[in-house]
């Protein structure tokens, strides 16, 4: 009698599980409608705003808004208007949400998004539909690199791009046998792969690479690991969350005073409120750093620090440069946003004097830039070095 | 790895065993005695991290925290046990499914509206922020030996109250055959009410107790939720034994799994629930 109930219990309870995998969140759609007298330039954007990601989504937004919002809130001189969508860094939903900003919502340009594994499924539907698509974040090498295309955008990085640099940098500190660890997904694998080709050519080894399974955060286990190891340094890549949480374990088992840590500047960017102590002196690469002090930076904090509260990171100037990237190469076209044409030649000729430096754009429409050594001084990135100035992508693969 | 660190990863496993078995055991009860599938398990932990981090920052004290946040997680859930599940008990799983994971939207919605999406810490009480060094190299945060250590009072505590207690004589009675424990005049809706909002207490203590270890971030609670299901079904159904073993079972293969076997970092909890399901159908203890 119990026997059977329990049973049926199980099976129920297994039932309720598989539901809740197979459940799915469904996506918000907030559609604003301005009346405009001219047809608004329409923007999709697909970034997460739940989840691990929700703050870098956040940021991409607010930059990109910002952006627009000092053109006059308009883009060639039509208005604009955005259709937002919660990509909820959900690779397998990422082909449904893109097809319905383009075919559906029939939206001008997709912005997004912030998870490669999701840019991989956008980039199936860019190649179909032909559709315009800025990436403002996603460092997967293949966006820019075997699955170039004509219509595809990146104003962010390559993950290969902000961590070959720190290969050389880590050499000539000293480090000889190096622990890499990241989580098990392709942006962290491409980022250790690009910090290795340099380390490795500059003559360094790898003594183990840690590959924690996504988005895992209970890094105990594996801390203790590397300090059986004691390596010269480590060097890592996690952002987010978890990120916060690695530094901050990191400090706490002792790690810290005994194994220098490195990282790729998604590490301490955005998190040091919340990392704290444990991040002082954690070096990193990335293409933007706090103290870079240009003009155009400093004009830039401080329209961010007015308009939002949240505190300003390089996620938002990849999202102010993708709305730069529009108001130049819509003012190039004449507004006109449908052409495609006209549109991507535009797009493609766009020359940013952006905060984080000067950018231009590659044969694989990926940005050419600076990429900064950075170190954690009284809770900011602060620049200490160009760890490789104008730094273009090799591009792998990309016949375009 | 040599005897020292293979102690120390012991010591990980059985801190986060610990603390997995506060939420699955809350789970199991509610499973096992009330019949209801409670999907939103994993966020009351996250509810509790965030009300644990909020009320740190409002008054200053991690501790005078604990203190008023276990009140409000036990209140919130027996508000949601009157409100929602009254109605659900005699009826299929399915719906308790559909009504719980609706509990899951609306809490994780109320979490972002209230605490926001950015990524949030506490840090961890001045009185237990030391370690202990272990080894030459490694230092163990004392305040992972205090949250084991608490976990280990509590797994006690539910102990004796279901083996040794008039009560727990009552809730288990009530599990197996709940007409009959009313015939006696025994008042099993309070009851239920009773073990509903400890239960979901014990998931919110237990998010309050990983603040200070973990980050908060929305959704925080979904692959915790997981893991614990994973441990209950493993456990057996409404056995406390089952969900204690489990939950050290699966600390264990949570720390040594991924250390020794990289490529099955990911699945290996689900293996080792289907090696018990094919053993034993019905769980361990069940």
């Amino acid at each position: 009698m119990k026997r059977a109930r329990i049973r049926k219990h199980t099976r129920h309870l297994l039932t309720g599980l598989g539901l809740f995998f197979l459940a799915s969140f469904q996506p918000l759609l907030a559609q604003q409608n301005e009346a405009g007298q001219a047809t608004p330039v329409k923007l999709g954007l697909m970034l997460p705003y739940s989840g691990t990601y929700a703050p870098l989504g956040e940021s991409i937004t607010n930059g990109l808004k910002l952006a627009i919002k000092q053109n006059g809130d308009q883009l060639g001189g039509r208005p604009v208007e955005y259709v937002v969508l919660d990509s909820e860094a959900d690779a397998s939903k990422a082909p449904q949400n893109m097809s319905r900003l383009v075919k559906g919502d029939k939206v001008d340009v997709v912005i997004g998004p912030v998870h490669s594994g999701v840019a991989m499924g956008m980039l199936k539907v860019a190649k179909q539909t032909g559709a315009i698509m800025i990436i403002p974040n996603a460092g997967l090498g293949a966006a820019t690199g075997q699955l170039c295309m004509p219509n595809v955008f990146r104003t962010s990085f390559s993950m290969w791009q902000d961590s070959y640099p720190m290969g050389k940098v880590a050499y000539d500190r000293g480090h000889r046998k190096v622990v890499t660890i990241t989580w098990n997904y392709a942006g962290g694998k491409e980022d250790i792969a690009g910090f290795e080709e340099s380390f490795s050519k500059a003559g360094g080894e790898v003594v183990k690479q840690i590959l924690v399974p996504f988005p895992e955060t209970q890094f105990q286990p594996y801390l203790t690991d590397i300090a059986s190891i004691k390596p010269d340094a480590v060097y890592t890549f996690f952002a987010g969350a978890g990120a916060v949480r690695f530094v901050r374990d990191y400090a706490k088992v002792g790690l810290k005073d005994s194994v220098p840590l490195l990282g790729s500047g998604f590490l301490t960017d955005g998190n040091l409120d919340a990392q704290g102590e444990a991040a002082e002196g954690i070096l990193t690469t990335l293409h933007y750093a706090d103290g870079l002090d240009s003009d155009v930076d400093r004009a830039f904090r401080g329209a961010y620090g007015k308009a939002y509260e949240r505190k300003l990171d390089t996620y938002a100037v990849q999202g102010y440069d993708a709305g730069m990237m529009l108001v130049q190469a819509l003012d190039q076209t004449g507004g006109n946003s449908t052409d495609r044409d006209a549109l991507i030649p535009a797009l493609a000729s766009v020359k940013l004097n952006s905060p984080r430096g000067p950018v231009t754009f590659s044969k694989a429409h990926h940005p050419i830039q600076n990429i900064y050594l950075r170190q954690v001084k009284d809770g900011r990135n602060q620049v200490i070095d160009v760890a490789s100035r104008a730094l273009e992508d090799p591009a792998r693969g990309c016949r375009m | 790895m040599d005897p020292v660190f293979i102690a120390i990863q012991l010591l990980n496993g059985l801190q986060y065993g610990l603390l997995l078995f506060l939420i699955a055991s809350g789970l199991t009860l509610i499973f096992g005695i009330m019949g209801i599938i409670n999907l939103a398990h994993g966020a009351m932990y996250m509810i509790g991290a965030y009300l644990a981090y909020d009320l740190t920052l409002r008054t200053g004290s991690f501790w005078l925290a604990l203190l008023l946040a276990v009140p409000i997680a036990v209140v919130l859930g027996l508000v949601i046990e009157r409100l929602f599940l009254g109605t659900l008990y005699r009826r299929d799983h399915l719906y308790q499914v559909l009504l719980t994971f609706g509990l899951i939207l609306v809490l994780n919605e109320a979490q972002r509206i209230i605490w926001g999406s950015d990524v949030q810490s506490v840090p961890v009480p001045a009185s237990l922020s030391g370690n202990i060094a272990l080894t030459g190299n490694l230092q163990y945060p004392v305040y992972r030996l205090f949250v084991a250590a608490i976990c280990l009072l509590v797994a006690g505590g539910i102990y004796w109250i279901i083996r040794h207690t008039r009560l727990g004589i009552v809730i288990r009675a009530g599990a197996v055959n709940r007409d009959m424990v009313e015939g006696l005049g025994i008042d099993v809706r309070t009851l239920f009410t009773l073990i509903f909002s400890v239960g979901v207490g014990l998931a919110a203590f237990a998010g309050m107790l990983s603040a200070p270890m973990t980050s908060l971030y929305p959704g925080m609670g979904d692959n915790i939720l997981i893991t614990c299901f994973v441990i209950v079904v493993i456990g057996g159904i409404g056995s406390i034994k089952g969900a204690f073993l489990g939950s050290l079972l699966i600390g264990q293969a949570a720390t040594f799994g991924p250390v020794l076997l990289p490529a099955l970092a990911s699945v290996i909890i689900y293996l080792i629930m289907a090696a018990v399901l094919i053993i034993k159908p019905r769980g361990l203890f069940a």
